[in-house]
């Protein structure tokens, strides 16, 4: 979902795909959800991994929306005929991981096609997000992002604004100054509420989400998200919505648009938009990471990922594991990912290629796709930073933010909102673990 | 006068000739609803691995559910405001285009386009139109002082939806009417006039009732509308939001089995909701019927 937009415009062509001879390979279907750019990323790979041997042949589908291929995907697994790669969204993961027979761990898959694998040769706090409390990876991660602040420095500058902010403090004063420089409708703003001012919130202050490691270690997990650090944070946001120094800007990301049109100068959302950005933003932009509470302890801490993996599906020839097995291979190696992360702005999965991308001095030129990697690796993930894994994630992040929206309407207080944000979570928890079993 | 039929050569024959109707009316009604009301004493896994037997788990589950009732409460108000306003709407462009005007059937033909667009492209665009601060039609209302944020305020997203709605279904009851208006003999019209009755007198006094029942047809195939078919427009919209303020009975079966993948308790909610829509409707052919003129 963080990743709709995401990448630089790379210039691909669609023609490679197909350039690829007619003969009797092994076909392999890959569902997937991305558009524009993204979608020509998804046949590039596919048309190189066919060329570069003749057993298999990769075949990608379009399936619309990250929940839309998600639901595509359990639709064709209940009538039988299910995809062998299906990309999903990250709040998929718990799903996914649940339905014991329904996929193939990856890496089950790479043991079983005796590929070469090591698990630790991928950046811990990507896989960890997609991998057992064991550590054994279940989906392959395939488009990566966390949330970091878009920032337009021309509007900053002329606001008198020196220095970028670090703090939410610092941002709330800075959003007083742009206001009162003109922006009148939006001090600061945010696309994806939930999952900025929750998940992303809570793990970058080392504060919990849930417990059992944010679900990561068990379904029998409960939300903590009311604590007093999160009363304080959207208490804040309360005051500060009443005269639009902050400006909620609905739940998914069509808000980012107002930071693109130069509306909103601060702008918290995924480091995907970067794409977007590019394209549209007529002025000078950076990112910068996410502000804290300095008083909060240990903040900054880590932040968590957003995008999506790769499942394999179950119930599959050997021969076409092989295949799959293949083809992870090859998307795990370092030039391929080096070129993929710097052209795309997806993040890199393997520490190789990270360590390549640095090398080449590419960041020195290009900070701003830095960023979310700097924010990732801050400090060694805890149990409040690693990720998280709840069961009706996809509809719990509407209910966390039916709740944010109560509360800045007014209609609740902080505390009633996010009391009521967890209990209803809860009882989808319930819900989820009784059929998770 | 009696009407009936003898088939005197085979027993079969008006069994075939009822076929066909029983057919489609088992595959496409029977069937499924039998099927939602057996999900729904059932849990299962999305991906159907699991399914146990849970009784009326569900449903207890449901009415235990304080947004349940504030669902019931909003598709209440939902309802009333879209029925209501479409067919007034409906009625009034009938009224107007059924005279003789040159670009009659230029202005017919833009008045049914709406219907032609599929409910989620309408959402998006009043959405795209009515976004804070995207929409072309949201910055003159922002200029005239209103503080229009469908994203925070319940009301306004209400509005945006009852309208997107209206739009949508304005363009179903105008053709209706229209047809309903064309039915009516010339002459009867003309008598009223002759014998000194004004335009507004002609309608309320002759149109109107004998009208009633296109009136009364489209009534019940608008609430079934408003309670079924409006999910689409309501997720491109608003999603359900804020806060709840859009997410109708019909909406909230689609968001919890959809998006939440909990079958069974979606299940039981179109249960639920299909109980209603057949209670609606009896009541409407026992009351409101009566009242109609054929």
């Amino acid at each position: 979902m963080m990743l709709r937009h995401f990448g630089l415009a790379t210039t691909l062509s669609a023609t490679l795909a197909l350039a690829t001879p007619a003969y009797a390979a092994t076909e392999l279907q890959w569902w997937h959800a991305m558009t524009g750019a993204n979608n020509d990323v998804v046949n590039k790979l596919a048309a190189e991994f066919n060329a570069s041997q003749s057993d298999y042949k990769v075949t990608p589908s379009f399936k619309g929306g990250y929940p839309d291929t998600m639901n595509a995907g359990i639709a064709a697994f209940r009538a039988g005929n299910a995809p062998h790669i299906i990309q999903v969204f990250e709040v998929g993961t718990a799903t996914m991981m649940s339905a014991t027979g329904a996929i193939k761990p990856v890496y089950q898959l790479m043991k079983d096609a005796g590929e070469p694998f090591d698990p630790k040769a991928y950046l811990p706090t990507i896989t960890g997000y997609y991998s057992t409390s064991k550590g054994d990876m279940l989906s392959f991660p395939f488009n990566s992002s966390s949330a970091v602040m878009w920032i337009n420095k021309d509007e900053l500058k002329k606001a008198g604004i020196a220095e970028i902010p670090k703090t939410w403090p610092e941002v709330f004063a800075a959003a007083k100054k742009l206001k009162a420089a003109g922006h009148d409708t939006c001090g600061f703003s945010n696309a994806w509420a939930s999952w900025v001012h929750i998940e992303q919130f809570s793990a970058w202050h080392n504060v919990a989400i849930g417990t059992k490691a944010n679900g990561l270690d068990g379904f029998d997990t409960e939300l903590k998200f009311n604590s007093p650090l999160h009363v304080k944070h959207l208490q804040n946001l309360i005051d500060l919505q009443k005269d639009k120094t902050y400006d909620y800007a609905g739940r998914a990301n069509a808000g980012e648009a107002r930071f693109g049109s130069g509306e909103c100068a601060i702008f918290l959302t995924s480091s995907g938009y970067y794409g977007t950005a590019k394209g549209t933003a007529k002025f000078d932009f950076t990112s910068a990471p996410m502000p804290y509470y300095p008083d909060a302890t240990g903040a900054p801490q880590n932040s968590i990922i957003g995008g999506a993996s790769l499942w394999v599906m179950g119930g599959k020839k050997p021969e076409e594991y092989k295949g799959v097995a293949k083809f992870f291979a090859f998307l795990s190696d370092t030039n391929r990912q080096a070129r993929l992360h710097q052209e795309s702005g997806y993040l890199p999965i393997t520490k190789a290629a990270y360590e390549k991308t640095k090398a080449d001095g590419f960041y020195e030129k290009n900070p701003i796709l830095q960023t979310p990697l700097l924010e990732l690796t801050n400090k060694e993930p805890t149990e409040n930073s690693r990720g998280l894994r709840f069961g009706n994630m996809v509809q719990m992040r509407d209910v966390w933010a039916e709740e944010i929206e109560a509360a800045l309407a007014g209609k609740k207080t902080a505390q009633e909102a996010l009391d009521a944000a967890v209990s209803r979570g809860n009882a989808m928890l319930r819900t989820f673990e009784k059929t998770a079993k | 006068m009696e009407k009936s039929a003898v088939f005197n050569n085979s027993k079969l024959l008006p069994y075939a000739l009822l076929a066909p109707q029983l057919i489609i009316t088992f595959v496409f009604f029977y069937w499924p609803a039998s099927q939602a009301v057996l999900q729904s004493f059932k849990r299962e896994d999305a991906f159907g691995l699991v399914s146990e037997f849970v009784g009326l788990e569900n449903y207890q589950a449901l009415f235990a559910q304080p947004e349940y009732y504030k669902s019931m409460l909003t598709t209440l108000v939902f309802s009333t405001l879209v029925a209501a306003l479409s067919l007034s709407i409906a009625l009034l462009f009938a009224t107007q285009a059924d005279k003789n005007l040159k670009a009659a059937p230029v202005y017919k033909t833009f008045m049914i386009w709406p219907y032609a667009v599929a409910p989620a492209v309408a959402g998006v665009l009043w959405f795209f139109i009515f976004h804070p601060s995207l929409g072309t039609l949201a910055r003159p209302l922002r200029g005239m002082g209103l503080d229009w944020n469908p994203l925070l305020n319940g009301n306004h997203a209400m509005t945006l939806v009852v309208m997107s709605a209206v739009w949508k279904q304005i363009a179903y009851n105008f053709l209706f009417f229209l047809a309903g208006l064309q039915s009516i003999p010339k002459s009867v019209i003309e008598a009223g006039a002759i014998d000194g009755a004004g335009p507004m007198r002609r309608f309320w006094t002759i149109i109107f009732p004998l009208l009633s029942p296109t009136t009364f047809f489209l009534l019940v195939v608008n609430i079934v509308y408003v309670f079924f078919d409006t999910f689409g427009i309501i997720d491109a919209v608003t999603g359900g939001g804020p806060a709840g303020a859009t997410t109708t009975m019909v909406y909230k079966v689609y968001a919890d089995g959809r998006l939440g993948g909990d079958l069974g308790g979606s299940a039981a909610q179109s249960v639920v909701l299909m109980v209603i829509v057949i209670a609606l409707t009896a009541i409407q052919f026992k009351y409101v019927e009566r009242k109609v003129q054929y």
